[in-house]
């Protein structure tokens, strides 16, 4: 299965090359391509239509918040930029599958749609814009999706509370739902912890040995 | 002369066939669909950010509570993809009880929606079948997990438990009585795997009681062939998966394309069909659920003869034996930490889907190592499925939307996350 990955990791690169230089990765059997945000689009068409690969569907797309991000083997993500927006291709025709991972920049993440050639990234772009504020440009109608209506805010940016900005309830005297601060406090039972485990340390000394290899 | 105008319409929230919380503003123009605007996010409970706060196995009961129809394939897909992170192998009895429990779910969520999309369309009696044959499925998930619907059954690693070796019995009460009640208790006096060895004895002929009220129907028909028909290509685009994409005559299914557990084992076919409207969807998964039955007597067989582990057996990942944190020292010290801080994932991201049954159902967890996950992802099929309902109701009458809302499978629980 690995052996197909890397195979296929090759071809994705050899037909990209025109584009830009990838950086792909495998990991847990899983194919992951670095594109630029600028080539996003290019990409994907070629991803799409190259009878070889034919990611003919897009199975989602999610923005990823890196902002406190601690990991240390991805420390070439760090530095990079806080948005992503990562999508997952499927190919029925072929039967494998690939991420596609672009770094948007920090203060103004834009990227281009991509409804124009999945229709079904609709709804998963404007998902990702209203949980993350990424914005898509070309998408026919970028609308918050899951939160209320008038909502403010992205709840899946990591400086977004857990319990929220706002609380409501019904005003009897003004005979309608009032918003106000929140009055909870978020509470935290078991704290986030990263230990130093030796038991995957070994892994990573051999995937580090595998790749120089 | 007036000047024309098209009618905005209203569908929802609170409409008993909108399946939850859909609101769905539709653009008429007389009676005919010119565009449909789902709103939802109205059952929107943020699960995605609750899961970042909280260790891994705390969120196994918040993904019963997604597609609350079919609890046990969202837990799976997350399991898996902790598994995956963890690089960790599970038990092949705990396999094949995933399969099993998988299946079951896959008929529960059938049934839920045979009985539902009939009664959108004017069929009674099918609720009431269906809701008969759900209260056993129910009986064994309660069985298994002591929870009728919201089980947190499976753990990374494995299931929570072995099967049980006897059922729960109903009880004489004022209005049954004794006799009445032994005679529902008739196919509880063995093991879980007795009685559900007996209800797929059962079953085929229930579904063929189904299939005398609405195959052949000539209203079920009228209602249901060329309505919301999609082509293979159509729906490859628009995301579609499961059934839906099946319907439109393409093979894919992630049991035969990618076998996850024990599925590479087990005989089974997958039915398809060939115009991809909402009576061939109906067909597809009605034949889904003879599959499943197929699927579940298969491993009722090989479990009643392969007792063994159900729980990986490292206890720094898996919850000890009860009996081992009693009189083991390292079993004690296992169950403390698992309790106050649970375990780390290495570093790293991971996708995994599984055929649930509306579609793929997957989850793409990033790790950075701690104990929480950075950011957990749930792919939910009915998103996707409800996206496309714009496209599919175009041109139709208004009274064909009750019939793709049916026919899509929708759970808000799911789609709003």
């Amino acid at each position: 299965m690995s052996q197909y990955y890397s195979e296929l990791s090759d071809k994705v690169s050899a037909k990209l090359a025109e584009i830009e230089a990838i950086q792909a990765t495998i990991a847990y059997r899983e194919l992951t391509i670095e594109v630029s945000k600028e080539n996003l689009t290019q990409v994907c068409q070629i991803l799409r239509d190259d009878q070889e690969l034919a990611f003919d569907t897009l199975i989602d797309v999610c923005g990823v918040d890196y902002s406190t991000y601690e990991g240390s083997a991805l420390a070439s993500t760090k530095g990079k930029t806080r948005y992503a927006s990562v999508y997952h291709l499927l190919s029925v025709k072929n039967n494998h599958r690939i991420r596609v991972r672009t770094w948007l920049d920090d203060d103004f993440p834009m990227v281009d749609s991509v409804t124009g050639i999945w229709s079904g990234a609709n709804w998963f772009e404007r998902e990702a814009f209203d949980l993350l504020g990424i914005l898509y440009s070309g998408h026919p109608d970028l609308r918050r999706i899951l939160t209320d209506y008038g909502f403010i805010g992205h709840p899946l940016r990591k400086d977004f509370p857990l319990v929220g900005q706002v609380e409501m309830r019904y005003d009897a005297n003004k005979q309608r739902v009032i918003y106000e601060p929140v009055t909870l406090e978020e509470r935290v039972n078991i704290p986030r912890v990263i230990r130093d485990d030796n038991r995957y340390a070994e892994r990573e000394s051999e995937q580090k040995n595998g790749d120089q290899a | 002369m007036s000047e024309i105008q098209n009618y905005t319409l209203n569908f929802g929230p609170q409409h008993p066939a909108a399946h939850g919380v859909l609101r769905l503003v539709l653009e008429l123009d007389g009676e005919v669909i010119q565009r449909a605007d789902p709103h939802v996010g109205l059952l929107h409970r943020g699960t995605e950010k609750l899961a970042e706060s909280r260790i891994y196995n705390q969120s196994i009961g918040y993904m019963d509570r997604l597609d609350y129809v079919s609890m046990m394939c969202n837990e799976h897909a997350y399991c898996m993809t902790i598994e995956k992170l963890l690089e960790i192998e599970v038990p092949e009895r705990a396999q094949y009880i995933r399969v099993m429990f998988d299946e079951i779910t896959r008929i529960l969520n059938h049934l839920m929606w045979l009985g539902t999309h009939a009664l959108d369309v004017g069929a009674m009696t099918m609720f009431l079948y269906c809701f008969r044959e759900r209260e056993d499925l129910m009986d064994a998930y309660e069985a298994v997990s002591g929870a009728r619907m919201h089980a947190s059954y499976y753990r990374p690693g494995g299931v929570y438990r072995d099967l049980p070796d006897s059922m729960p019995q109903y009880k004489a009460s004022q209005w049954h009585s004794q006799s009445e009640v032994k005679e529902q208790n008739k196919n509880r006096q063995g093991s879980l795997l007795d009685f559900l060895k007996d209800f797929t004895n059962r079953f085929e002929t229930y579904v063929d009681e189904y299939e005398t009220l609405l195959t052949n129907n000539r209203i079920w028909k009228q209602r249901t062939v060329d309505i919301g028909t999609v082509t293979a290509e159509e729906a490859k685009d628009l995301g579609l998966t499961g059934p839906m994409l099946r319907a439109s005559g393409v093979a894919w299914d992630l049991r035969k394309m990618e076998p996850y557990e024990v599925y590479d084992k087990i005989d089974f076919d997958i039915p398809v069909g060939t115009n991809g409207d909402s009576y061939d969807r109906y067909v597809v998964r009605i034949e889904e659920m003879r599959q499943s039955n197929r699927i579940i007597s298969q491993c009722i067989d090989w479990l009643q003869d392969n007792p063994g582990p159900v729980m990986h057996e490292d206890h720094k990942l898996t919850m000890p034996e009860r009996m081992d944190m009693k009189e083991d020292m390292e079993g004690l010290i296992h169950h403390f930490k698992h309790f106050t801080e649970g375990y780390s994932v290495p570093e790293g991201e991971a996708y995994c889907g599984i055929e649930h049954p509306k579609g793929e159902f997957g989850t793409y967890i990033v790790s950075d190592g701690a104990n929480k996950p950075y950011r957990l992802k749930i792919r939910a099929p009915g998103f996707a499925h409800l996206s496309a309902i714009n496209f599919l109701v175009k041109g139709h009458m208004l009274a064909d939307v009750v019939t793709v809302i049916g026919t899509l499978d929708i759970v808000f629980g799911e789609i709003d996350r």
